[in-house]
């Protein structure tokens, strides 16, 4: 009953095209905006700081590998390694010119890691599929190396890891020892919001459709013109912006520095590839529900289920969140495919008829 | 500069024979480890044309499941033979729970599938074993300890005896899966599901029978390998990783020959020590993290198929 | 050398001596013909002739080892496939090759692709010049949309229609890029009556209205004399008649052809 679309008729081909054509989504997005803006002042700033913000990297990363793997079609296990390269490019620019606003260096450190994916995805001209993601392993683990072994990207920390100087945007400290929760959070809200927005411009434009053509049907897409090389390789350029973007998020924003070299490891990479499959690949949406999922499965076991007064050790409970995020991506598979998004897409299609059955 | 990449390592080489000997020998023994790994892929993938990325937590987990069935008071022998139920009934509901609802998906699903088994083997093995290195039985298993050290060349080699026992084990594996796989009626229906699962449904080749007897091979293979990892280092979940180094094997051998997994396997595991050895000082040690990796990008561009695999043929 | 654009009446699209062989297997040998601006062309011949292949050479699919491509007065010896579609051939497929992912809107719009020119950095805001470029690209499209009357599937996912429709959608997704010459391979196959009926009527609209010509693999031999101005047959991969649908059915080797006389 509230769902319906009866009375909205669209008068234009744009108002068609439109993102959210239905005007409860619209209402809905701007509630959920407007939630995201003013509710965490009465949160606990325990809760934003380990919630929310990693939340916010974690969807913004997982934003950028869909755009190659769910969208292109360009499996990828290199983001880990991608990610990195933003966190390190963010590093060197800030302690080479501190006078610059932080959150610039953070976007701007998203290009260098776009030149690097584009290096590691000329491959794809000549590999596909599951070929292609063995060279982003080769990318993963050569990165990794390089983090490690060129000191001058950890600027000769004795540490071997990035130690993430203070920084204020307007006067308020957002990175550094003094940065609240807050503070960061508002940071990376802005970030993601307004390049999700992005995000969102591209894949529903020519840009998009020629990346899902090139992922149902690489074959044919050739045959209609589409420049194959020029297309993989912007879904490189484009997916590790975003992945930059967040790993240097991660590290300024989350972090505030250290481990750097484990942060951005093989382990993340299949991280972020779960939260897509889980989430819904090809779905812009699908990253933030399995983002949300996959972040939120462990720390509840770590401490939720204390709370609920169920007695768990820190160890059994990573242990338990293995098993439960294997168990999710394989149920995932098997029963929805296309993951939470397609199952929320469902519901919704559901509520349109609600409360009659069909 | 020039002189440094290469030219000098091989003086170097030249200089001393015996090193080189070693090092070679060193990867050899690297190189038939990793074709191990490789051969539990390509069984799968031969018989399934499932790539079955958890191979290598299924080396751990056996591994993990012997030593700790010995660390509660199982003999050996016993302990090797409830492994082998083990790995079976890991096998078995594997086929039922994850491979028979997929069984028409297209093979991207069924691999993300593997990672899903992956993680929760991963979550299993730590659960019930704790997530801390041990030490393999290898006494127990009668695998040889010691070296024989050998003069040659103007100096001195050292072999160790586990890995010549390795080396062995692993061409006596070859060998008995190459003969199964051609000269058997059940190979015969693997190489057929492999093909195509349909038709070898047409024909009345169970596919769950077959699948199940796919999976514990693997698992043997899996066994296997684990003892021989198991026994040159710790068991832990560090393995997991190495395991990954399958990958750039396959490539090179191609996925679905079981020879080309033991020359891919030579090739990178000589590549690597050889790479790290003579130019890894270099640029900075810890090249082998990723030298396999970039020898298998580099003949994926030069030859899609690896050296072995049957050429892509794409129809519209 | 510049093109030429052909008149009707003359050669369009003229292949001489195409070799094509995958290892040991010859799918093509030697085959020459033309296909005229504004006709309809239609190649025959049993299964696996090399009907398909011969398409996907036109197409740049596959690499002829011998013999030329001539399209619109320039001649090459192979066709690549992105050239295949600036140059304004478009092609639909033995088994459909539509964008399973997309509705069929977005197939069809695939189409406008290669017109599509602005840059990725109006594509980042959307709204402005890449908007203005959608709109102008789906007016055109509904207009392929409505002349091939799938107007009430236009935003189901294609993955979902039944076959038939499945087909029509591919042919207005190759209509989508305006081509100049239409390879369309077994468009009626797997079709009852009515929808056979349907196709060859827009197959003819096309070529009315457009001016396309058309070179079609077909098995239906009622679809063929009805439909087609010149027939080619093939043969295990070699062309053994050229002409009009009724000299063709009267020349005694595609008889023996199809009846699977021993060679």
């Amino acid at each position: 009953m509230f769902y319906r679309e009866a009375g909205q008729f669209k008068t234009s081909y744009e108002a068609d095209m439109a993102v959210f054509p239905i005007r409860q989504d619209r209402v809905g997005l701007a509630i959920i905006l407007a939630a995201a803006v003013a509710l965490p002042p009465f949160l606990d700033a325990f809760v934003v700081g380990t919630v929310l913000v990693p939340f916010l990297v974690f969807s913004l990363a997982a934003t950028g590998l869909n755009l190659l793997t769910g969208y292109t079609g360009l499996l990828s296990l290199g983001t880990g390694a991608f990610m990195g390269v933003g966190a390190y490019a963010c590093y060197k620019l800030t302690t080479i010119f501190p006078q610059v606003n932080i959150l610039v260096w953070i976007l701007a450190s998203g290009f260098f890691s776009a030149a690097i994916g584009v290096v590691f995805g000329l491959p794809s001209l000549r590999i596909k599929g599951f070929y292609l993601a063995v060279a982003t392993l080769a990318a993963q683990f050569f990165l990794e190396w390089c983090f490690v072994r060129i000191p001058w990207l950890f600027n000769y920390n004795l540490s071997g890891a990035i130690e993430a100087p203070s920084r204020s945007v307007f006067g308020i400290p957002i990175v550094g020892a003094s940065a609240t929760p807050l503070a960061r959070y508002y940071a990376i809200l802005a970030i993601v919001v307004v390049l999700t927005w992005i995000a969102s411009n591209i894949v529903h434009g020519r840009v998009g459709r020629a990346w899902m053509a090139v992922r149902d049907m690489d074959i044919a897409a050739e045959l209609m013109g589409i420049r194959l090389l020029r297309a993989k390789l912007l879904a490189f350029a484009v997916s590790s912006f975003y992945c930059g973007v967040a790993g240097a998020a991660m590290m300024f924003l989350w972090y505030g520095g250290g481990e750097a070299k484990d942060a951005f490891s093989i382990n993340l990479s299949f991280t972020i590839l779960f939260m897509i499959i889980i989430g819904g690949l090809g779905s812009l949406l699908g990253a933030f529900l399995g983002a949300a999922l996959l972040h939120l499965v462990p720390i509840f076991l770590k401490f939720g289920l204390p709370e609920l007064g169920v007695p768990i050790g820190g160890a059994t409970a990573e242990h338990l969140t293995h098993i439960l995020v294997g168990a999710l991506i394989v149920f995932f598979l098997i029963v929805e495919p296309h993951g939470l998004a397609r199952l929320w897409a469902t519901t919704k299609q559901k509520l349109r008829a609600w409360p009659f059955p069909y | 500069m020039l002189y440094q990449v290469f030219v000098d390592p091989f003086v170097q080489m030249a200089d001393m024979p015996d090193l080189l000997v070693q090092v070679l020998w060193e990867g050899t023994v690297a190189g038939v480890l990793y074709a191990l790994i490789a051969l539990g892929f390509v069984l799968i993938f031969k018989a399934s044309g499932v790539f079955n990325f958890a191979q290598g937590i299924m080396v751990v987990f056996a591994a993990l499941t012997l030593v700790g069935l010995h660390e509660n008071g199982v003999p050996a022998p016993l302990a090797l033979v409830l492994t082998v139920g083990v790995m079976y009934a890991l096998a078995w509901s594997i086929e039922r729970v994850v491979l028979r609802p997929l069984v028409n998906q297209p093979d991207i699903i069924l691999f993300m599938a593997t990672f899903g088994i992956t993680y929760l083997i991963i979550g299993l093995g730590e659960f019930i074993f704790g997530g801390r290195p041990k030490a393999m039985i290898t006494g127990e298993l009668f695998l040889p300890r010691g070296a024989i050290d050998v003069q040659m060349l103007g100096g001195r080699v050292t072999f160790q005896k586990l890995d010549i026992a390795a080396a062995v084990i692993a061409g006596l594996m070859v060998a008995a899966l190459a003969v199964f796989f051609q000269r058997t009626r059940i190979g015969r229906a693997l190489r057929a599901v492999a093909d195509s699962h349909k038709a070898a449904l047409s024909v009345g080749i169970s596919l769950n029978q077959i699948w199940v007897i796919v999976w514990f091979t693997a698992g043997l293979v899996a066994l296997v390998t684990g003892i021989m990892w198991g026994a040159r280092s710790d068991v832990s979940f560090g393995l997991q990783i190495i395991a990954l180094k399958a990958l750039p094997v396959l490539i090179l051998g191609g996925f679905t020959s079981v020879p080309g997994a033991i020359v891919g396997g030579l090739i990178i595991g000589i590549g690597e020590k050889m790479g790290e050895f003579y130019w890894g000082p270099l640029v900075g040690s810890g090249i082998e993290s990723w030298l396999a990796y970039l020898i298998a990008l580099a003949f994926l561009l030069f030859r899609p198929q690896g050296l072995f695999g049957d050429k892509i043929i794409e129809r519209i | 050398m510049s093109a030429a654009a052909p008149r009707p009446g003359e050669a369009l699209l003229s292949v001489d001596g195409i070799s094509l062989a995958f290892g040991g297997v010859k799918a093509l040998t030697d085959v020459s013909f033309d296909v005229r601006k504004g006709e309809i062309r239609a190649i025959i011949g049993p299964n696996g002739a090399g009907k398909s292949s011969m398409l996907n050479c036109i197409n740049g699919f596959y690499q002829p080892q011998q013999g030329r491509i001539t399209y619109r007065g320039v001649e090459r010896r192979q066709m690549r496939p992105h050239e295949a579609a600036e140059q304004g051939i478009a092609r639909t497929f033995q088994n459909i090759a539509l964008f399973r992912g997309m509705s069929t809107l977005d197939n069809i719009m695939t189409g406008r692709l290669l017109k599509m020119k602005v840059p990725f950095f109006w594509q980042v805001w959307r709204h402005g010049p890449a908007m203005r470029e959608e709109i102008e690209h789906r007016r055109f499209v509904e207009g392929v949309i409505e002349f091939l009357e799938i107007e009430h599937i236009r935003k189901t996912p294609v993955g979902r229609l039944p076959y038939g429709l499945q087909k029509r959608v591919e042919l207005g997704r190759a209509l989508a890029m305006q081509p100049e010459l239409l390879l369309l391979d077994e468009p009626m196959a797997g079709m009852n009556l009515e929808e056979k009926e349907d196709m060859c009527r827009f197959i003819l609209d096309v070529v009315r209205q457009y001016g396309t010509t058309i070179a079609l693999i077909e098995h239906d031999m009622g679809v063929v004399m009805d439909l087609s101005d010149r027939v080619v047959v093939l043969d295990y991969g070699r062309k053994i008649a050229d002409g009009t649908p009724a000299e063709v059915k009267a020349d005694r080797r595609v008889i023996d052809a199809y009846l699977g006389v021993g060679h």
